[in-house]
Formats: structure tokens, sequence, C-alpha cells
């Protein structure tokens, strides 16, 4: 509940506007304030009739040819290889599944963000692989089977033991039985076929290596970086669900740069505010400056279905009601004749349809009606 | 071992590349093996390439061995005495021509004092790394490389004396400069050339000023008396070119003045040039659209039955007239035959260009600029000597350009005026910049090449000085003349009903898609339809089954092809373009159905 003076503008300004003005204004003075208030507030609204989705697209479009293409970005020799520029941009408007280069930002709880031991914590974030705690590979052709020995070094280095990994090879590798003896493993293939029996182990000894063994999937390397006073670690692939199952990693402030990840971990929301950052990220980088409500309208248009949809004749423009629109964007043949299969009605209710036809559409101008009746 | 390859195939192995390579390379200077062979030897890969194909950019250097140039006071006594040539320095193995792998594997000297034994060739003069046309630029070694080679490409758009034989040439879009002159200042290549016979640009007075703001953005201002004098003016010529086409059943096209009864014949006006054999008289006045080669064909469909009922084979009107915008003179007209043996006539037009505003003037420092104003002389600042320019440059252009070459030929041809001699601007050869500022001070002049100027208007002095020299200027071949254009009304496209596209056509401007959307983003919807308008249509609508319906002038009744006359018909108001998509919607097999609702 507001204060009583607020009453009148309760259906006229947002709740958390008239929260403040109470907060902040002297009680006496309180209807005075937020009638200058909502004067204020009723300027800054965008006009009936304003094309801001043509005003956003130019506005992001247009900074878009003065980007340098393909930069990729080397802050100091120790940072990763992450795609800015255009090719971002492209990557995150077109709403795409896989990018090219997934990495998280993550941050540590306290003991282990001073730098203590980081080489080894980054470590057990990164995915292994059987082939990097191995030492030697070796195939013994008489009874078809191969030793693999391991590295106990490396294998401490990931925080891992010998039967760990002895069963997740185990787990991991089909059609093979492994057995464990100090630190090497006996791989078997379980079905004898003698006619193709030494190809098939050359085969599985190629699929060995790569094998998973412990640490994060999908992360392929991993930096240590210092951020102001404390030590993060960055990754190039990104897999947020399992990082945040490891307890030193601090799940407030950890980010990942995928989009759709973020989508199916916290929901559209925070989805929307992902394309919104990294948007803003790349823009910012080259040196341009879009004003933020632009690439907010792109992002809210991309989340309004609870789905992240891009700028793509799949995406946003495969929801467009015109089938005149629709055909002007991309592949005219399958909307016209998908329309005719259909009957479908264009109800000319949009810009695009009207410049066709060269009529005046609902925008500017061309959007106020003669409201008065001629009596009949 | 290396690996030996003949023009890029392999061709077998030798023990040590290096020793082979140079075993040919003396066999090539002995003249046993051709002059035309370079040899290529690759250390790190340790592969010999020999390449005898043509294509390769290949240049002459003088042989050095041992730190000793090849090419000694003997050889260039005989050649001033003409005893020997350039032929017999090649097949003596004093000159050679490497080619780019070659040049790979040479140590080359630019001059002979810095020869060392490791040397193996010594370039002949420093200006043959550059080409005919860019050695002509004088100090290109004060210039920026991307403004040295604009600067030679200007050079080759310049008018000048294009051919001697040009009185007698059908030439396509030709210009002739009408008084040409030989640059101040000048490079070697000048004379080797014999860029002297024929000259490409003038010798003008240019101050470095602005003068109203008429200069900015690269625009140059010209003082209207030189023009009167003769600066600029050139010549343009193009041919109007017609033939005598034969038919399939012996039908022919014939040249003559046109018949009334011809379809397509123009006004009598229009042929008022032509004598009895239907071509124009030299020195004929022509404007636009006047015929210069009255011509007929035959019809083109034979089938047509139209035509066959009308008694006389009526016949096709296919005159050659001049375009929309063109004038000029008969210059010269030929009748000839072509290839097949047709009859083919050739009417040369000449049209004289005097510099107007938009024409494109050039210094031969890639410094080009379009005319901004002409300013009678009067109005024309001027020195206390009583020296008007001919032509004003902006000072802007030069900061960021860092043009070095284009004021210090302003100085030296202001030196070559005052002195009465020519001054050498070779390329890493030229007189040096500080001698002729010092003749320049002899002469009594400030040795910066600044002067007083007053201000041609109100005959105050300037509060700065300004730098005032001479160069050599060129005129290009762009010509606004050539290049003008507007349209309010005119032709349309057949299909589309929309302006046609370019000049040749009288074509419309584009309001292309991005500019519309400029005109949405600011909400303007009314003015953005009448832009649209070009081609507006109003078209019948069935109301019924909301296809286009016929409207029947004749007997001025209106009727569906679908639901026939007892149905509501109204007009719509549409842009052609989209009565186009509609009618091939049709064409597929698609129903497109107009339902119609009143605006208001």
């Amino acid at each position: 509940m507001v204060h009583k003076d607020l009453a009148e503008f309760e259906d006229k300004l947002p709740l958390k506007l008239l929260q403040e003005i109470e907060e902040l204004a002297p009680a006496a003075k309180l209807k005075k304030i937020a009638k200058k208030v909502l004067e204020e507030y009723e300027a800054a609204k965008i006009d009936a009739g304003e094309a801001v989705g043509l005003v956003s697209a130019e506005s992001i479009g247009e900074p878009g040819t003065q980007m340098t293409l393909n930069t990729f970005h080397f802050a100091g020799v120790a940072e990763m290889n992450v795609t800015m520029g255009l090719p971002r941009i492209i990557e995150i408007l077109d709403g795409r599944k896989s990018i090219k280069t997934p990495n998280m930002e993550i941050y540590l709880k306290s003991p282990y963000n001073k730098g203590k031991d980081i080489r080894e914590i980054a470590l057990r974030v990164k995915e292994t692989s059987l082939g990097d705690v191995a030492k030697e590979f070796s195939l013994n052709i008489g009874d078809l089977t191969i030793d693999v020995v391991l590295d106990e070094a490396t294998v401490k280095l990931v925080d891992a033991t010998f039967d760990e990994i002895a069963k997740a090879v185990e787990k991991g590798l089909t059609g093979v039985s492994v057995k464990r003896s100090g630190n090497v493993l006996t791989l078997k293939l379980k079905e004898k076929d003698e006619t193709k029996g030494l190809n098939e182990l050359y085969r599985v000894k190629e699929r060995a290596k790569d094998v998973y063994v412990k640490g994060v999937k999908g992360v392929t390397q991993v930096l240590p970086v210092k951020r102001q006073e404390e030590f993060i670690i960055i990754t190039a692939g990104s897999n947020l669900k399992k990082v945040f199952e490891l307890d030193f990693v601090d799940t407030d402030r950890t980010v990942t740069n995928d989009i759709h990840e973020i989508r199916d971990l916290f929901g559209i929301e925070a989805a929307r505010q992902a394309i919104i950052d990294e948007l803003f990220k790349v823009i910012e980088t080259q040196g341009l400056n879009v004003d933020i409500r632009h690439i907010m309208l792109v992002a809210d248009t991309m989340t309004a279905g609870g789905e992240i949809k891009g700028i793509t004749r799949y995406g946003v423009v495969s929801e467009k009601a015109s089938v005149l629109a629709r055909a002007s964007f991309e592949t005219p043949i399958k909307h016209v004749i998908n329309a005719s299969l259909k009957g479908e009605v264009d109800k000319l209710n949009s810009v695009v349809e009207n410049v066709m036809l060269n009529q005046t559409g609902p925008l500017g101008t061309g959007l106020p009606r003669l409201v008065a009746k001629r009596e009949e | 071992m290396s690996e030996v390859y003949l023009n890029g195939v392999f061709a077998g192995t030798v023990d040590t590349g290096s020793s082979f390579t140079d075993k040919l390379r003396q066999d090539r200077r002995a003249g046993l093996l051709s002059g035309e062979m370079n040899v290529f030897f690759d250390q790190n890969m340790d592969q010999v390439y020999v390449e005898t194909r043509r294509g390769r950019c290949r240049r002459p250097l003088i042989v050095v061995t041992n730190g000793m140039p090849a090419l000694t006071d003997k050889h260039v006594k005989q050649l001033q005495k003409g005893e020997s040539s350039w032929s017999d320095l090649i097949n003596q193995g004093v000159v050679e021509f490497l080619d780019a792998g070659e040049e790979e594997n040479a140590l080359i000297a630019f001059s002979d004092e810095e020869l060392t034994p490791e040397h193996t060739h010594l370039e002949i003069s420093p200006i043959a790394m550059l080409g005919v046309v860019t050695s002509l630029i004088p100090y290109g070694d004060f210039i920026q490389s991307a403004r040295l080679i604009i600067g030679s490409r200007n050079l080759k758009q310049s008018i000048g004396l294009y051919a001697a034989n040009y009185p007698v040439r059908m030439d396509m879009d030709v210009s002739l400069l009408h008084y040409p002159q030989k640059p101040l200042v000048t490079t070697e290549m000048h004379d080797l050339s014999e860029y002297n016979a024929h000259p490409s640009g003038q010798n003008i007075v240019v101050a470095i000023m602005c003068y109203k703001g008429y200069n900015m953005e690269d625009a140059v201002i010209i003082n209207k008396g030189s023009i009167e004098r003769g600066f600029g003016r050139s010549t343009y010529f193009r041919p109007a070119v017609s033939s005598e086409l034969r038919y399939s059943g012996g039908l022919m096209d014939t040249i003559g003045i046109p018949d009334k009864d011809v379809k397509g014949y123009k006004t009598e006006d229009d042929y008022r040039l032509l004598e009895d054999d239907g071509i124009v008289y030299t020195e004929a006045k022509v404007g636009e659209e006047d015929v210069v080669i009255g011509k007929t064909s035959p019809p083109r469909f034979l089938s047509n039955l139209e035509e066959y009922s009308l008694a006389s084979n009526i016949r096709r009107e296919s005159s050659v007239s001049l375009r929309h915008g063109e004038e000029g003179v008969v210059d010269f007209v030929v009748l000839t035959e072509n290839e097949e043996g047709n009859k083919l006539i050739q009417v040369r037009l000449r049209d004289q260009r005097i510099p107007e505003v938009g024409d494109k003037f050039v210094s031969r420092h890639g410094q080009k600029g379009v005319v901004g104003i002409i300013v009678p002389e009067a109005n024309m600042p001027f020195t206390s000597k009583g020296v008007i320019p001919d032509l004003l440059f902006t000072p802007h252009g030069i900061t960021s350009r860092m043009t070095v070459s284009h004021m210090i030929e302003l100085i030296a041809g202001k030196t070559c005026a005052l002195s009465g001699r020519y001054v050498d601007g070779t390329t890493f050869s030229g007189e040096p910049e500080e001698a002729i500022r010092k003749e320049l001070c002899e002469l009594g002049f400030n040795e910066k090449g600044t002067e007083t100027l007053y201000n041609g208007m109100t005959g105050e002095q300037f509060d700065v000085r300004i730098f005032v020299g001479n160069m050599y200027y060129l005129k290009l071949k762009h010509m606004v003349a050539n290049k003008i254009h507007s349209r309010a009304r005119g032709p349309i496209q057949l299909l589309t009903r929309q302006p046609t596209e370019g000049r040749a056509k009288e074509g419309g401007l584009r309001l292309g898609e991005m500019e519309k959307d400029t005109f949405v983003a600011h909400g303007a919807s009314l003015l953005l339809k009448e832009r649209f308008d070009s081609d507006r249509t109003i078209v019948p609508v069935c109301e019924g089954c909301g296809i286009l319906a016929i409207h029947d002038a004749f007997k001025d009744k209106r009727y569906c092809p679908i639901c026939g006359e007892n149905v509501e018909i109204s007009d719509i108001e549409l842009s052609y373009a989209f009565k186009l998509i509609l009618d091939e919607f049709k064409s597929l097999g698609i129903y497109p159905r107009l339902i119609l609702k009143s605006k208001y």
C-alpha cells in the first residue's frame, strides 16, 4: 500500500517509482512531487506509432557496418580466444544452439580465490581423458588386449584414483572389459572376432584416448586469471550445471556465454538478460555506443515466447502474421505457396505489407484514423 | 641432392643446387642459354626452379662480380658513340633481366658506392623500379607511395594530344586539349618517353589558400580570366554509327530521310539537318534529339495481319539521333562498308568543352579536385607584383595526405618561371629542394615561396602570407557535361511501370530500401506513400470474388471475368508492382483474393 496522497497516482505510475517517492520526498510535498514525476514519466514514454523496431534495427545495424570483421580478442597473452565483433553479434542474434567459442568465468568461494593451489583447482575443472593421464598404450597382439600404463603424477594432479579411472573407462568404452593391476589397465575386447580382431583393437585404442575420466565434461581448456583482488578461472567450453556441483565454485557470480545453457538452467528471464549483456559487451569492446534500450527490445522479442528465437526466418520472422511480410524477408516462394495451401488472409496490419501496396501503414502520420462517422 | 623443376614440372635431380644454379647463370651470361631463362634456387626446400615461360615480370639489372660492376666506362663510351646497343650488353652478359623468382637470390645495390663483394647486381637507375607513368611525377621520393600511385593513375586519365592522327580517326569518347604545354618541372622520363612531344597539361599559377569556402572538400577555385585565355579548354569527340542491315526475305534498311507515313516518324523539324542522302552535313550545329543519320527498317514481324492489310509495306523509323542533353557540331562524316559488306555510316560529333563547375582537375601528386566556382579575374586575390593565381587549392588537402612533392613542385615551378629554365625533379636524383629555395631567394622572392596577397574583392591585404607558385595541372576526362542528370517526369519501364534506370535512359533516382527505412523511422508514412507513387494505378476489383475486374472502355462497362456483370465492382489504388505480383500469383495457380473494406 502506498501513502494516501499518492493513491491517485497508483494506476498512472509504476509501484516501484511511487515507493521511491514516498521514501525520498518530504511528506508534505508528496503530491506535488508525484505530479511532477508523472509529467516527466509521460514525457519519457514513447508515442504511439513510433517505429521502435526499425529504429532499433538501424541503431544496431549501422554501427555494425563499422565493426572490424572477425576480430579475435587477445587482451594480453593470458586471455582465452573468444569470438568477438560481428561474428559474435550474428551468433547471438541468430539464437544459435552451438556457439563458436563457449566459455565460462568461474568465480571461487573465499579460501580458494586467494590464489593458493589455483592451478590444481583449475585442473579439477578441466575435462580429463584417458589419453591425458596415460603414459603408454601398448597393444598385445597375441591375446588382443591393450595395456594402458597410467602416469601416477598426473593422476594425482587431476585429483583422481586408479580405481576411479578404471571405472570411468569401463563406463565410457563400450564392448571392452577393464582389469586393473597397479597403475596398468588391461583393456580386453568382449567379443572376439578373429577376422577383424587387430583392426578392432587399433580402433579401440584410438577411442580409449578420448574416454572421459575426470573433471567437467565439455571444458577443454582452463586458465586461472587474476581479476582485481581475486583469482578466477576462465574456461574454454561450457557446462554450467556440472560446474555448480563443485564445492569450491561461487555459484552467485559464475557465468557462461552460452545463452541456451542459461535458459535451460535459470529460465527465460535470465536468458534475456544474458542476451543483453553479451550483445552489449561486444558493442562496448568495439568502442561503439548503442543505447541499451535498443538491445533490450531485441532481447525482448527474442525471448517473448519463453523460448530463445533468433532473428531468422525460422525464429522471430516465422511468427509474423502477415504472409507478405514473411515472404519479403527470405524464401518468398515457400511462404506464398504455404499461404495459398492454407488459404491464409493477410490483414495488412503492419508496415512492410503496406509499403508493398503503396498504402499508408499504421505508423507515424499514417496511424490516425477519422473517428467521426457520417450520418446515414 | 636438389630437385630441379623446369617450368613447374619435376625434371630430375642434381648433386648440389647452388652450383647447378651458378652454372646455368654463367651459361646464360655467356650466351649459351637464352637470356629469357631465369633460375631460382630455394635453399630451404633445396629445390631449383628453371623458368622459361611467358608472362613473368622481368626487369634489367647490371651484373656484379666480386663487387665490380660488369658495365665499364668503355661500354658507356661505346653506347654514347652508337657503336654498341642494348642487346649487345645483354649478349655480353653485362646486363641481364631477372624475374620475381631470381630476384630472391640476388642482392641488388642501389648505387655503385654501396657495392660490396656480396652484391650480385647493381641497379641501372633507381627510377627503374618505377613504371613509365609513375616516373613522370616529379619528386616521387617526397610523397606517400599510395598517393604516388593515385597520381600516376590520374596521369593516365588526363586530356592531352592522345594521337597525332586524330582528325582521321573515329574514336569513341575521346578528348583533346587545345593548348597543351610542356611541364616546367620535368623528370628524365619526360625526355625518354617523349612525353614533351604530346603533353597533357598546362603550367598555371597556384595559390594554396581558402577563398569564401568554395574550395572546401577537395574543390578548386578557377580564375575566369584564365579560362578565357584558354586554360583547360578541350574538345570532346563522339561518333554516331549506323549501318544498312540486310534481313531475311531480301529486305534491308535504307539510309535516307524517312517518309512521313513511316511508323514512329518524328517531327519534320527533327530531320531538318539531313541532306538528300539522309546524313547530316558537316559543321551542322546539332542539339538534343536531332537526327544525325536518317534510316528506316522493314517491319519487325511480317506475319502481323494489321501490317499486311495496309497496302504499302509500312516501314519502321530507326534513325540515329543525339541523346537527351547532348549537343555539338558535326565534325567528320565517313561512308564505308563493314565486315559483312553492309553500308556503314559514321558521323563524328565535336563539342567544345570550356571548364565549368564540376569538371575535374588534378596536379601530378594525386591531388584531385573538381571546380567549385569560377571567379571573375577582378575578384581573384593578387600578389604585390600583380600576379593573379589561376587556381586556388585548399590547404586542408595537404596535411592529411602528406603530398610534400606537391609543394616542392610549386616552389620549383616558381623558380622555373622566374629564371626561365626547366627544373629536373626526377625521383631520387632531382635538384635538391635547398638549391631551389636558394635560387628563389636570389631571384628576389621569399625562399619559402610565400607572398603577400591582396583580397580581390576589397583590396585589403591578407593577414597571412600565401604560398604561391607555378604548377603543372591536368584536366581529366571526367567532365560534368557527360555526367549531369536530373529527372522530374520521364520514361517508365513497360513491365513494372516504374521509372527507368540510368542516365542514358533518362532514369529516375531510386529511393532504395534503406532510404525507405529512414522515412519509416521518422514516421513519415504519408510522405513515403507520395514518394512511392511513381507506379500508382487505379484498378477495378470485383467484391464478389476478390479478383481484378475488367473495365471495357469502349462500352464503358465493368465486369468481373468470373462473376459477370451483376456484381459490385470498386476501384482501388495500388502500386502497379503489387498488381503485377497478383498476376504472377495467378499464373502460378494461386488465387489471390482481395477483400475490400472501406477505409473510413
